[in-house]
């Protein structure tokens, strides 16, 4: 990007008086390289639904107020960032690119993401990266029960508390936790924490913007694996 | 399944235009519930001794100003009919049980939608709009307030089957989401002398608060009772005469929304129904947990 | 005392509630300690189509001539809210099956028999793979629990989006994939440990319940522009409710899938005890279309057990503006086919009974990831079978509309119908042939 571009100015959008349908065109012809502000500031979201989602090209997105659900759904390289609250769904299915939320995510914060990186300064409620497949989600706060359900892969980062059934079915997704983990969920273990899980959580929170803990403070979880396939002992599990 | 809206006022600026925000509130869930539409207000308390009721006639040229002369005949004192369309409150000079069972008796074909010191409950079918438009609500005041838009599952679009369900003498509630054991559950409570007029899932849990209220539960003790006893999904934003309170299934699928600010406190199924209320933007918002009830009351003075 | 005599026709009633077939199953239960995973939709029998019979035209009705006199075939899905509905050919689509579930050579067979044909196929639960899309010329996208390889490209690149809530085999039940079919590509596509047992789930991760489903929608056609039509696809159940709430949630068109409907893998106790039939589903839905004013704005596609043009037709008749095959066209494909009768006894099975599609080593190579088998399926002669098959379901109910009098198949309707037994007159709400009575409605005079 030219330093041009850079000191442009950003797109507004007051969703006030405009309609949310031309604003998620407008992000969505910017795809392919199509010419188009690289730098957006919505205002006045007020809690609506699917703002900014669908997004496949290389542009910032600032978002002033809280977001209803499905906030960035299915992004793909854009950034973008919510100052405020997020509804359910924030960013679901993300497949690359990042999103941030300043205050809390509501349910199913990132669920089913393939890539890219979810981060919540504040805390995240129920099934916080449920199924996901491949995204990295870093929670400043708390997660909400059942986060990390059937997560498949990808990399689950709470640097508060985790509420019950804490990976509860999980896959190859690796799960850290820095404050209490109350219950974890069937076939959700501790593992222990070596060096390349140190430079991979001091990786994810230099990502997220995190600069003030230390990765030894938190216990890694993942898959004992003794659901991969069906055994009768195991029945009690189901 | 639904919207939910509840408001609670902390200043005597939001009680005097709490119709106005609880309107405004309803309106944005309109998506989720196009069916129906109810509120429960509490305001204006009936003096003591005397009761209030909310009555509702299926009969548009119900002579409202009639059954004010039987009621004076019956109990005395001076009631008049509040009416909105089709609905009449009455403040009636006996015990709100009394006043409702006379009712029951000599005008049957009434339904008695809610009974009380200070609660009011009005609720009928079509789109939210209409409702607050036929209802003049945004011309209440009150001390708090629960709205709900419905969008009917398992049973009938029918006046009896919206929300707000009343439970017992200023108390009621609406319900997001969907019960999976009710129809048992209905017929064990009706053995407890519990009465229901609809198939709907929602009055068998108002149903089931109104039993252990009955039997000596407080309002926390029979919500956590619903934790034990009730299967399915569900948030629930209950109304007493003091306040309300919400729960949220173990499970917790269906959504909640708490705010707070120093003039009030709001419940609503999406944030965008908080979002139209004054102070919004700057408000404390969480969401409850499941399984954790969630109480506001008003000192009593 | 009685003699234990083999001969002695006494000593060797079968009980009803203990034959053979339940004794075998209750033993295996008993040696291997886990329930019975299978492919294939229902067995038993249940009412359906067969048990309505049409009443062509006579002396008050008059036919239209074959061939020269037009019976038109095409339908639209899609005309609620989508920019670029679905223009059929006709009114027959390829119902949602996985890759994963099916071979590589098998989901391209169809894809080419669809299109030659001018209708549609449906992804599965594992995602979009570049052949279906390549050789499909309308493609229908579905959104499941599972979410396994849904991203914002190949729903771009789809023609149509399918929301599933669930599916006729199993409403309540989540997607099967047994370790051996989860193959490299298969594991690839749905973020999975190579041979694992997919575990399933049966919920949507992101939203539970019509008025979030709303949201969901909304969701979806915000990222698709509102130019695709969405689909929601229900297992028959609660149909009524579901109907409206579908409408009301804002789908386009609504598939439905009756307790019939075929599965790559579940247990048998789900495919046999859980739904309702077709029959009922089809009138049921098509009366809450009614109900709302919206049958034909709202289109409804019905599947489970469709086999011939007369089930084709008879489900039209009911209220439907579409149907979708899925064991019949596995069938058509080659599947239970008397050729491979060696084949099967060497697994244990014969054409006719094979139901083992959960464990991929058919030897048609159409349920399985063994690149061996798969390799046996021509994909190219797979397509013209699907074709010839699609073809012949449209003749047939064509020739039934004609006998009827229609001009279009849509025009079929109720009356046109009657059943030979009191559950089907119930079911379908036609009268018991040769008689005014309907049970269950009020007889008018």
């Amino acid at each position: 990007m030219t330093e041009a571009a850079e000191t442009t100015a950003a797109e507004v959008v007051d969703l006030a008086s405009t309609p949310l349908r031309e604003l998620n065109q407008r992000l969505h012809d910017l795809a392919n390289g199509a010419d188009g502000p690289r730098r957006w500031r919505i205002l006045n979201p007020n809690g609506a639904h699917a703002v900014a989602c669908g997004i496949d090209a290389e542009v910032e997105v600032e978002i002033e107020g809280h977001v209803g659900y499905y906030c960035a759904g299915m992004n793909k390289l854009a950034t973008v960032r919510v100052h405020g609250n997020a509804g359910p769904g924030l960013a679901e299915n993300i497949t690359s690119g990042t999103v941030v939320v300043d205050g809390n995510a509501s349910q199913s914060a990132g669920a089913t993401g393939r890539g890219g990186l979810l981060v919540v300064h504040g805390d995240a409620a129920a099934r916080c990266g449920i199924s996901m497949k491949g995204v990295d989600i870093v929670v400043r706060g708390s997660v909400g029960h059942l986060s990390g359900f059937m997560a498949q892969t990808g990399r689950l980062v709470v640097c508060g508390d985790a509420g019950e059934s804490l990976g509860d079915s999980i896959y190859e997704a690796r799960v850290y936790v820095r404050g209490e983990a109350s219950e974890l969920g069937a076939d959700c273990v501790e593992k222990e924490l070596r060096d390349e899980h140190r430079a991979e959580l001091a990786e994810l929170l230099l990502q997220a913007g995190i600069d003030d803990l230390d990765p030894s403070d938190f216990r890694r979880y993942g898959s004992a694996r003794r659901l991969y396939n069906f055994h009768v002992d195991n029945a009690g599990a189901y | 399944m639904c919207g939910i809206v509840g408001l609670f006022a902390k200043s005597t600026e939001v009680e005097e235009r709490l119709g106005e925000h609880l309107a405004a509130m309803l309106a944005q869930m309109s998506d989720r519930g196009p069916d129906s539409a109810g509120v429960a207000v509490y305001r204006d308390p009936a003096p003591s001794g005397a009761s209030k009721l909310t009555l509702f006639s299926s009969d548009p040229l119900q002579d409202w100003d009639a059954l004010a002369a039987d009621l004076r005949n019956a109990f005395g004192g001076a009631p008049e009919a509040g009416v909105r369309a089709s609905h009449a409150v009455f403040v009636v000079d006996a015990e709100a049980s009394e006043a409702e069972a006379w009712i029951r008796t000599a005008h049957p074909e009434l339904r008695v939608m809610s009974a009380g010191q200070t609660i009011e409950i009005y609720k009928e079918t079509g789109r939210p709009e209409e409702f607050i438009r036929q209802f003049s609500l945004g011309d209440f005041h009150g001390t708090h307030a629960l709205g709900h838009t419905r969008m009917a599952t398992e049973s009938r679009v029918t006046t009896a089957g919206s929300h707000p369900f009343s439970t017992g003498l200023d108390v009621c509630l609406v319900h997001n989401g969907s019960l999976s054991n009710h129809n048992r559950l209905r017929e064990e409570l009706r053995r407890q002398g519990i009465e229901f007029q609809t198939e709907n899932d929602t009055e068998v849990a108002a149903g089931y608060l109104a039993w252990r209220l009955r039997e000596g539960a407080s309002l926390e003790q029979a919500l956590e009772g619903c934790l034990d006893d009730l299967d399915g999904f569900y948030t629930f934003l209950v109304g007493t005469a003091d306040g309300f309170a919400v729960l949220r299934d173990p499970i917790a699928c269906k959504p909640a929304v708490l705010a707070e600010t120093d003039e009030w406190v709001a419940m609503a199924s999406e944030w965008r129904a908080i979002a139209v209320l004054p102070g919004a933007a700057a408000a404390r918002a969480w969401e409850p947990a499941p399984g954790v009830v969630y109480a506001w009351e008003r000192q009593k003075v | 005392m009685a003699t234990m005599d083999s001969h002695n026709p006494w000593s060797l009633r079968e009980s009803y509630l203990y034959d053979r077939t339940v004794i075998a199953e209750i033993q295996r239960a008993a040696r291997e300690g886990i329930y019975d995973i299978r492919g294939f939709g229902a067995k038993r029998r249940v009412p359906h189509f067969d048990d309505l019979l049409f009443l062509g035209a006579s002396i008050s009705r008059y036919p239209l001539e074959g061939y020269r006199e037009r019976c038109d075939t095409d339908v639209t899905l899609g005309t609620r809210f989508a920019k670029k509905p679905l223009e059929l050919k006709i009114p027959v689509t390829i119902a949602g099956m996985s890759f994963g579930a099916l071979s590589a050579p098998a989901k391209e067979a169809l894809g080419r028999g669809a299109s030659e044909v001018g209708t549609s196929t449906t992804t599965g639960d594992g995602g979009m793979t570049p052949e279906e899309r390549e050789h499909s010329k309308i493609l229908v996208y579905q959104v499941l629990p599972s979410r396994y390889g849904m991203n914002p490209d190949d729903l771009r690149r789809a023609d149509a989006i399918e929301i599933v809530v669930g599916q006729g085999a199993k409403p309540g039940g989540g997607g099967m994939l047994l370790g051996h079919k989860i193959s490299d590509r298969v594991a690839e596509m749905r973020s999975l440990p190579r041979g694992i047992d997919q575990r399933s789930a049966s919920r949507h991760p992101d939203w539970t319940g019509p008025d979030d489903l709303e949201i969901k929608i909304g969701e979806l056609r915000e990222i698709t522009d509102w130019e695709k039509p969405v689909f929601v696809k229900i297992g028959a159940t609660r149909t009524y409710y579901d109907v409206q709430l579908a409408v009301k949630a804002g789908a386009d068109a609504i598939v439905l899938d009756g307790m019939q409907g075929g599965t790559a893998a579940t247990q048998d106790v789900f495919i046999e005890h859980v739904g309702i039939p077709t029959l009922p589903a089809v009138r049921i839905a098509s009366d809450a279309l009614q109900e709302l004013g919206m049958h034909r704005q709202v289109q409804l596609i019905v599947s489970g057990g469709i086999r011939t043009g007369a089930d084709v037709a008879k489900a039209l008749a009911l209220g439907a503006d579409a149907v979708s095959i899925g064991t019949a066209a596995l069938i058509a494909m080659g599947d239970n086919s008397p050729e491979l009768e060696e084949e099967y006894a060497k697994i244990g099975s014969a054409a006719g009974f094979y139901d083992d599609w959960q464990a991929g080593r058919d030897p048609a190579g159409i349920s399985t990831q063994d690149d061996e088998l798969a390799a046996r399926f021509d994909p190219l002669l797979g397509g013209r079978r699907i074709a010839n098959y699609l073809r012949v379901l449209t003749l047939e109910a064509q020739t039934l509309a004609r006998a009827c009098g229609k001009s279009h198949v849509h025009n079929l309707e109720p009356e046109d119908l009657v059943a030979l037994t009191v559950e089907a007159a119930a079911m379908a709400r036609v009268p018991l042939a040769g008689t005014s009575w309907i049970p269950g409605v009020d007889n008018q005079a």
